[in-house]
């Protein structure tokens, strides 16, 4: 079976973003961009199924400026078979991207679809579940196990207070939670088989998708500062601060 | 126009993060009706019409509710849709979800964690683990929203007197199945519903530290237990502890990091707490930067002495 992946090129998550002085965004002009960390758990995934036989093909999709063509050499380094970029230079939101992932979907007819839960720059945890919606097939979010066999997909989530088990019909949606694999690290050798890995570029356009944003950003702010604290000598002085000054306890 | 929040319940309880969602929903409309699905949620759907502030309550019980998967519950949403300006849920596993999928079947964009609202059409929300404040507006004819809890005060349980309405559930196609579930189990405070939060990090060095150290203290305290990505990644505790941009969002009066450096994923699941102390051995610890009151010192010493102070 084929496996679809979609990734996002974003902000390095050790950067330490700065809002603009306009409040119009956040400065990611000269900044670490790599892969979402979601997603690269999502790759690993794919290529462990097929590294176990489950999966015939694992393809790389994202959208996106030119650069993110970056993003997918790394998926296809750390084992991807072929890469797509919807090339665009608009604002993309959710909803378009999940119509962008839906018509490669069916293009490609992948019986699995992984994507990480979040992107760590807008922090929206939409995606895959507007995928899935989108296609009306079942989805798994926040995943820390999968198991694929007999054209089902048993996947483990994580929720508040534990986890949970669920089966699915395949083809379905699975979105990556941090503890599902600890993604290979890319060795030279890969990364130079990469570069000769097909990577196909289209235009939104070519996929008939509405891609207009529906949200529109009045303003970035930073967030409220806190006052500074006061560093304390000595465990009995802490208590006394509590106590007494903050009076929490 | 009316706003919908769906309760988050596990049939037998209404859970504390739906009141904060009403909350917001009185803040965009002053007509909320509530949306119970399950099965066999008499109880849940009975504790929803006590909700101060609420019109009517819907109930809506299937046995291919019973589990909260995602495809029954967003085609009975769906069902009753018609009407709505705007459809919250907490921002709670469920409620994530969930949404996105009643948000896709409706063309509409979701703005999710949203911690203000500015108006009937913009709204505020965290973005990049909370290092940036954003002010979005929605031309969506309904807002699907996903209510950040600690950005709202809860409403009153009790005082309220909505009428149940009980609603036939929509037909949803069984593409998906409950397994099974392993819930962490604690007499303790909730995580994110608790005034203190005792948190513990990488700096214990082990599972048993942990119990040996951070657990008594939070007896002490009445309070509960929390933990960094790094202590979870190290299986000092079960993932539910977690708190961070991945893990769960607390705002507590009192939140104490033990051994924990501060790194911007944990500081974006708790920096909105009221008092923040910190215990660590490195001075230059990026948690001392948001800390009300910094110790610094040797965990394994300074941790015990607290608990015997707080006697």
């Amino acid at each position: 079976m084929k496996i679809l992946v979609a990734v996002k090129r974003v902000v390095d998550y050790n950067v330490k973003v700065r809002v603009k002085s306009d409040n119009s965004g956040v400065d990611i002009a000269n900044v670490k961009m790599s892969m979402n960390p979601f997603d690269e758990i999502a790759v690993e995934e794919a290529v462990r199924l097929k590294e176990a036989g489950v999966a015939t093909e694992v393809v790389v999709v994202t959208a996106g400026v030119t650069q993110c063509q970056e993003t997918l050499r790394t998926a296809l380094a750390i084992g991807a078979d072929r890469a797509i970029l919807v090339e665009t230079d608009a604002d993309l939101q959710p909803l378009a991207v999940a119509k962008i992932l839906k018509a490669l979907s069916e293009k490609e007819a992948a019986q699995i679809i992984i994507l990480g839960k979040q992107a760590i720059d807008d922090d929206s945890n939409q995606t895959g579940q507007m995928l899935a919606s989108l296609l009306d097939i079942p989805q798994a979010t926040f995943a820390s196990k999968v198991v694929v066999a007999d054209g089902k997909a048993t996947v483990t989530r994580e929720v508040d207070g534990g986890l949970e088990t669920i089966a699915l019909t395949l083809p379905a949606v699975i979105t990556t939670d941090l503890r599902l694999n600890e993604p290979r690290y890319v060795t030279l050798p890969n990364i130079m088989k990469a570069k000769k890995k097909p990577l196909d570029i289209i235009k939104p356009e070519e996929l008939g998708v509405d891609i207009a944003p529906r949200l529109k950003t009045l303003k970035v702010e930073e967030p409220p500062k806190r006052t500074a604290g006061v560093m304390v000598a000595d465990v009995a002085a802490l208590v006394e601060k509590l106590k007494n000054e903050a009076k929490v306890i | 126009m009316a706003a919908l929040v769906i309760a988050e319940h596990d049939n037998q309880s209404l859970k504390a993060a739906t009141l904060n969602a009403v909350a917001a929903a009185l803040q965009c409309s002053p007509e909320v009706d509530i949306l119970v699905a399950g099965s066999g949620a008499d109880v849940a759907a009975g504790a929803a019409v006590q909700i101060a502030g609420v019109r009517k309550v819907i109930q809506i019980d299937a046995p291919a509710l019973a589990d909260q998967l995602a495809e029954p519950l967003a085609a009975q949403i769906l069902s009753i849709a018609n009407g709505y300006s705007h459809i919250l849920a907490p921002a709670t596993a469920n409620g994530k979800n969930v949404m996105p999928r009643v948000a896709a079947k409706l063309d509409v964009a979701q703005l999710s964690d949203v911690t203000k609202v500015v108006s009937a059409d913009t709204f505020e929300r965290p973005i990049y683990a909370g290092n940036a404040i954003a002010t979005v507006q929605s031309a969506d004819p309904v807002k699907v929203i996903t209510v950040r809890t600690t950005g709202f005060d809860p409403v009153a349980a009790t005082g309220g007197s909505a009428a149940v309405e009980k609603q036939a559930a929509a037909d949803s196609a069984g593409k998906s199945a409950f397994v099974g579930r392993e819930l962490t189990k604690s007499d303790r405070p909730e995580l994110t519903a608790a005034k203190i939060i005792v948190s513990g990090g990488r700096g214990l060095g082990s599972g048993e530290k942990y119990q040996e150290l951070v657990v008594p203290l939070a007896d002490k305290l009445g309070a509960a237990l929390g933990a960094s990505r790094a202590a979870v990644d190290a299986g000092y505790v079960p993932n539910d502890y977690q708190v961070g941009q991945t893990g769960k969002i607390v705002a507590p009066q009192l939140y104490v990091a033990v051994g924990i450096s501060g790194a911007i994923q944990h500081l974006a699941g708790m920096k909105d707490s009221k008092v923040i102390v910190a215990i660590n051995k490195d001075p230059e610890a990026p948690i001392f930067s948001v800390a009300d009151y910094g110790l610094v010192a040797d965990l394994f010493t300074s941790v015990p002495e607290l608990t015997k102070a707080l006697s």
